[in-house]
């Protein structure tokens, strides 16, 4: 229920103030999202969407740090 | 493209951080993942079975279609047999066992049941239908509300007078609490959800961290994320730490999502709540707010409360308080299967029993 899937913003449509909208690419699948309550997103962002919602914009900065970091622990002197 | 799913289910990543926990643990530990979606990862890439024996993971009520009280199914299957009504839900929903009845009999039968992705398609149903009265049948967390919301705001913005909704929406921190404060639980620490954090951020876990001196991380759904938190949980109960850390930072901000905390409340209250198998809780659920009380489905239909009954084989409550495994109910497997479910735990693709019967099927 509370699946949430990161998407990519391709358009937005700030026509209706009260319904701010984007188009999101799900690999293959494209879906209608409301961004109303997510700052500051633009085209090319990454949003974690939920039931037509972007519940917030993914930070990729920290997606690659958190990996990185991953990788570092993995460096040979933790090796068994 | 899959960014964001394939890195995080790098297995060179996976097995480092094994091998991280495993160099780390010396005595043993249980911690409880809160949410569903976490429950089906663990079982899908089987990890229980990558980590060390001294960590046992047990499984939290955090699904809230297993969650969601008969009553309320029985009255979305009253809605759903009345002539005027559009019942509308998330798919989810339709085959959850009522007292006598599931959405889906009611489907098979004429019954006017739709499903939707999202709650904003069910105010074009409503559009599409002038006729006819469209009913939303309002279920999740805190990370499902916010939508809820949003079409219940939209609603009254487009003068929409043939839509309401059947709130069954619950909170995750009072159930925690719930669990805590049963003298019998097991709990060392909790994997805490994601996606309800991406809303509600973690504030309203630090004061139970402090009080029940236990550590909370935030953990998000894939294989790599659920390791990772595990052994930010581990490290903290081996340095005998309590308090609440982020391991999901790429989506959940300390302060959550404030534009959507102030829609929540602006159309809902905290209500008292019956979970399913578990009982009341004070506190745990969402009712709409005085300025949105047209839009109350149960006011609406005067909808009243009838006495329900809970299938006496499922021990949904044992499952979903982490007492029990899915694979010790007699009935696992047997008399319940996904075709055929006693309970919700079987029937939703988030429930612990449903995880166990399509990844694992035998005993543990
Ligand atoms: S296996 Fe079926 S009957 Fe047993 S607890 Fe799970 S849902 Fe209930």
């Amino acid at each position: 229920m509370c699946l949430a899937v990161p998407g990519k913003i391709l358009s937005i449509d700030l026509s209706k103030p009260e319904l701010k909208m984007a188009r999101v690419q799900f690999g293959e699948a494209i879906r209608e999202i409301c961004i109303q309550w997510v700052d500051g997103v633009e085209i090319g962002d990454y949003i974690l969407a939920h039931v037509g919602t972007a519940l917030s914009k993914i930070d990729e900065a920290d997606a690659l740090f958190t990996l990185d970091a991953l990788r570092e622990m993995g460096a040979p002197e933790l090796d068994p | 493209m899959l960014k964001h799913i394939d890195e995080y289910r790098d297995k060179a990543l996976v097995e480092t951080l094994v091998r991280t926990i495993k160099a780390t643990v010396s005595r043993k530990w249980t911690l409880m993942e809160i949410c569903g979606g976490q429950t089906h990862s663990i079982m899908r890439y089987g990890l229980q079975e990558l980590l060390p024996n001294e960590i046992s993971l047990i499984h939290g009520p955090g699904c809230p279609v297993c969650v969601t009280p008969v009553e309320l199914i029985d009255r979305a299957v009253e809605l759903g047999r009345r002539p005027e009504v559009i019942l509308v839900s998330f798919g989810d929903m339709l085959r959850v066992p009522g007292s006598h009845e599931d959405l889906l009999s009611v489907k098979a039968k004429g019954g006017a049941i739709r499903m939707v992705y999202a709650p904003l398609d069910a105010l074009d149903i409503a559009e599409r239908n002038p006729e006819k009265e469209v009913v939303f049948f309002g279920v999740g967390f805190e990370t499902t509300a916010p939508a809820v919301a949003l079409a219940i705001k939209q609603a009254r913005h487009r003068a929409l007078e043939n839509f309401s909704v059947l709130v069954s929406h619950v909170l995750v921190p009072p159930a925690i609490q719930a669990l805590l404060e049963d003298r019998q639980n097991q709990i060392d620490g909790f994997l805490a959800a994601g996606h309800v954090c991406a809303i509600m951020g973690t504030q309203e876990y630090i004061p139970l961290a402090s009080k029940y001196k236990i550590p909370i991380v935030v953990t998000g759904f894939e294989p790599v994320d659920i390791l990772l938190g595990i052994h930010k949980c581990i490290n903290m109960l081996e340095q005998k730490r309590s308090g609440v850390e982020n391991a999901y930072a790429r989506s959940v901000r300390p302060e959550g999502n404030p534009a959507a905390q102030e829609l929540l409340r602006e159309v809902f209250v905290r209500v008292d709540r019956k979970w399913r198998g578990i009982g009341a809780i004070p506190g745990s659920g969402l009712g709409l707010s005085d300025a949105y009380l047209k839009y109350d489905a149960t006011l609406k239909f005067k909808l009243q409360s009838v006495g329900t009954e809970e299938p006496e084989l499922c021990m949904a409550g044992e499952i979903l308080t982490g007492r029990k495994k899915p694979s010790q109910c007699p009935a696992f497997g047997t008399r319940c299967k996904p075709e055929k479910p006693l309970g919700a735990p079987m029937v939703s693709t988030e429930g612990a029993c449903s995880a166990y019967y399509r990844y694992k099927k035998q005993t543990p």
